[in-house]
């Protein structure tokens, strides 16, 4: 009987020849990731489990980004930041990456991909539920709470029950029209926010082939809103392109056998599926863009690690190239390095981030930002009854800030397109 | 380890996400600090909308005034219950709110591990859909060594799944705690 990618990776992080779907596991860690919300609570129950001679397994290993309070006022908030500086300072620790420094990097899921902390083959855990983005690279990265990173703070070690995985094919060429974000809506309308609970979600087929690293990581980020434990995408030349690039070299490439157990396997033709929004309060309220055509706005919003990659800003700028927002628009790049390339990248010798502004939107640095609400102060937060259009992953209520705000999840070309009219709008009108 | 546990139940519907637990601009407060950690618990359930706060009628506050300790410590959930972010807060913030049980028929992957693993309150499952067999105020009673729970309003038990594999876990009072008994860690 053969095995999933999920299950062969989990076996090498076990020291075991073979591990099956329900068998409860204790795995090496190869990368703990942290950041400011989950830091500071973190390391106070490791201090306090491991006592004050309390070791980290292997400071190599852990690797911290300040990112979601970023820029504000809040005085408790910018306290967890302080926390974080005086560990890393106190350790000596190698992967920290300050605030109001050139090391400052932004959203730690994308920063992690683009510090090269994303091996495939390995096991990456953070404190944080979209540790799944990784997953894109071929490896197994999960979200844990504190006590349980506290816990590989100080042994490099946790259990995990082995999920049982669930594949996605996509067939087809993607229509240009039709981003990654378009497919997860898509799944998730079909499975609900429960649907892959316990589970892995395999990502495969010419559809998946053909995107690049960042919006395979679209996919990735959004298997925690099916519940997914992690999702995974298997190696292949755009991998290992991307891999070259930032000079990462060292890896071991898992695949699933032909005869590997899946709880279940969802097939798709990417040409049949149609832009997507998510309407409020849940990820899987799906429904066609055309169906909530119309829908007048008071914000939008393009940013997070979900929809603020280098990718994202792309499609946006194609469509307000040369246009004017209708509705305050914000351009929130999820790391740094996003932020450079909005600068750099051109169209017809206008950099992105010209387009943007002459579009009349609102630049901001790059953080968390409103995608998790955030303190008052806090760029893009919704208010009393906005209602929005984000290119986030998260509509519950109050999620991004007020609880009375209405917020629709979707793809940067519908974002773009909405953004131009001032009610939600079908990118192919502009297409 | 308690083995009866009796109290208030407070019902929610399907998917109560970890931002309406606890929501996110609340979790800059320190969870070391005995007097500021309470605020966790005042601020628990917060993010419910009205109409689905205390079921089945709707518009109960979990906790009251300036409360941190609510009235009720047993919520029944339907299913999905912690989904969301990874927040330790939400179940810590349940349990400084007093709460020592949630009673769901399912649960998100990482709230369940936190509660195990932090011995903040003890996620039992139910196949049955008791959110709507139990009202807000009922007085419920847990069995744990029988894995059952009763509604003493109308006298009707019902049987949870057992916990399992993190039964070890639960006992101990956290993964800590269990390490430390099973000399993983000294
Ligand atoms: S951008 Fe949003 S989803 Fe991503 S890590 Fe930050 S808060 Fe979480």
């Amino acid at each position: 009987m053969g095995l999933t990618i999920t299950e062969k990776i989990l076996a090498k992080a076990a020291k075991r020849e073979a591990v099956k779907a329900g068998d409860n596991i204790w795995l090496d860690v190869d990368v703990l990731m942290t950041h400011d919300v989950c830091g500071p609570p973190t390391i106070a129950i490791w201090k306090k489990e491991f006592g004050e001679r309390a070791k980290i397994w292997d400071k190599e290993k852990l690797v911290i980004f300040p990112d979601h309070y970023i820029f504000t006022k809040n005085v408790h908030a910018n306290r967890n930041v302080d926390i974080l500086r005086q560990f890393a300072g106190e350790y000596n620790l190698p992967n920290y990456y300050d605030i109001g420094t050139e090391r400052y990097k932004g959203v730690c899921h994308i920063a992690l991909a683009e510090e090269g902390y994303n091996v495939p083959g390995t096991v990456l855990f953070g404190t944080d539920s979209h540790t799944c983005t990784s997953g894109a690279f071929g490896m197994f990265a999960t979200g844990v709470g504190n006590t349980d990173a506290a816990f590989i703070l100080g042994t490099g070690k946790i259990w995990e029950k082995v999920p049982e995985s669930m594949k996605f094919t996509f067939n087809g060429k993607m229509p240009g029209y039709l981003t990654a974000k378009d497919l997860i809506l898509q799944i998730l309308g079909d499975i609900t926010t429960d649907g892959a609970t316990y589970r892995a979600m395999e990502f495969e087929g010419e559809a998946i082939s053909s995107l690049s690293m960042y919006e395979r990581m679209t996919l990735t980020n959004m298997a925690i809103e099916a519940g997914g434990m992690n999702g995974i995408i298997a190696v292949d030349e755009v991998t290992q392109q991307y891999l070259n690039e930032i000079g990462v070299t060292d890896y071991e490439i898992f695949k699933s056998d032909v005869d590997a157990v899946y709880h279940s396997k969802y097939s798709y033709d990417v040409s049949k599926i149609e832009p997507l929004v998510a309407k409020p309060h849940s990820p899987d309220n799906r429904d066609t863009v055309r169906n909530v055509e119309g829908t007048k706005l008071t914000k939008c919003y393009i940013g997070s690690c979900t929809g603020g990659k280098i990718t994202d800003f792309r499609y946006a700028a194609n469509l307000l190239f040369g246009k004017q927002v209708n509705v305050t628009t914000f351009i929130v790049p999820a790391s740094t390095a996003v932020a450079k390339q909005l600068e750099e990248e051109t169209i017809n010798g206008v950099s992105l981030k010209d387009i943007f502004e002459k579009a009349g939107c609102i630049i901001a640095e790059s953080s968390c930002a409103a995608c998790l609400g955030g303190p008052s102060d806090t760029i893009g937060r919704s208010i009393d009854g906005d209602v929005v259009i984000s290119t986030t992953n998260r509509n519950f209520p109050g999620r991004m800030g007020s609880k009375a705000s209405q917020v629709y999840l979707a793809s940067p070309l519908t974002v773009a397109a909405s953004a131009i009219n001032g009610f939600i709008t079908d990118p192919r009108e502009f297409l | 380890m308690e083995k009866k546990i009796i109290g208030k139940a407070y019902v929610l519907g399907n998917n109560v996400d970890t931002d309406q637990i606890i929501p996110a601009e609340h979790l800059v407060f320190s969870t070391s600090d005995p007097e500021e950690i309470k605020k966790y618990g005042h601020f628990a359930l917060s993010s419910v909308p009205l109409n689905q706060a205390g079921l089945p009628d709707g518009g109960k506050q979990f906790i009251s005034g300036d409360n941190y300790q609510s009235e009720y410590s047993i919520v029944i959930g339907g299913t999905n219950f912690g989904c969301g972010s990874s927040r330790e807060h939400a179940p810590l913030a349940l349990q400084i709110a007093g709460v020592k049980v949630v009673v769901a028929e399912s649960y998100a992957r990482i709230f369940f591990r936190n509660s195990v693993d932090g011995g903040f309150v003890i996620p039992y499952e139910c196949s049955i859909k008791l959110n709507d067999k139990i009202k807000t105020g009922n007085t419920i009673e847990i069995d744990i060594d029988a894995n059952i729970i009763k509604n003493t309003a109308d006298g009707k038990s019902y049987k949870l799944t057992p916990l399992g594999d993190v039964f070890e876990i639960v006992e101990a009072g956290g993964l800590f705690a269990f390490a430390k008994n099973s000399g993983m860690i000294n």
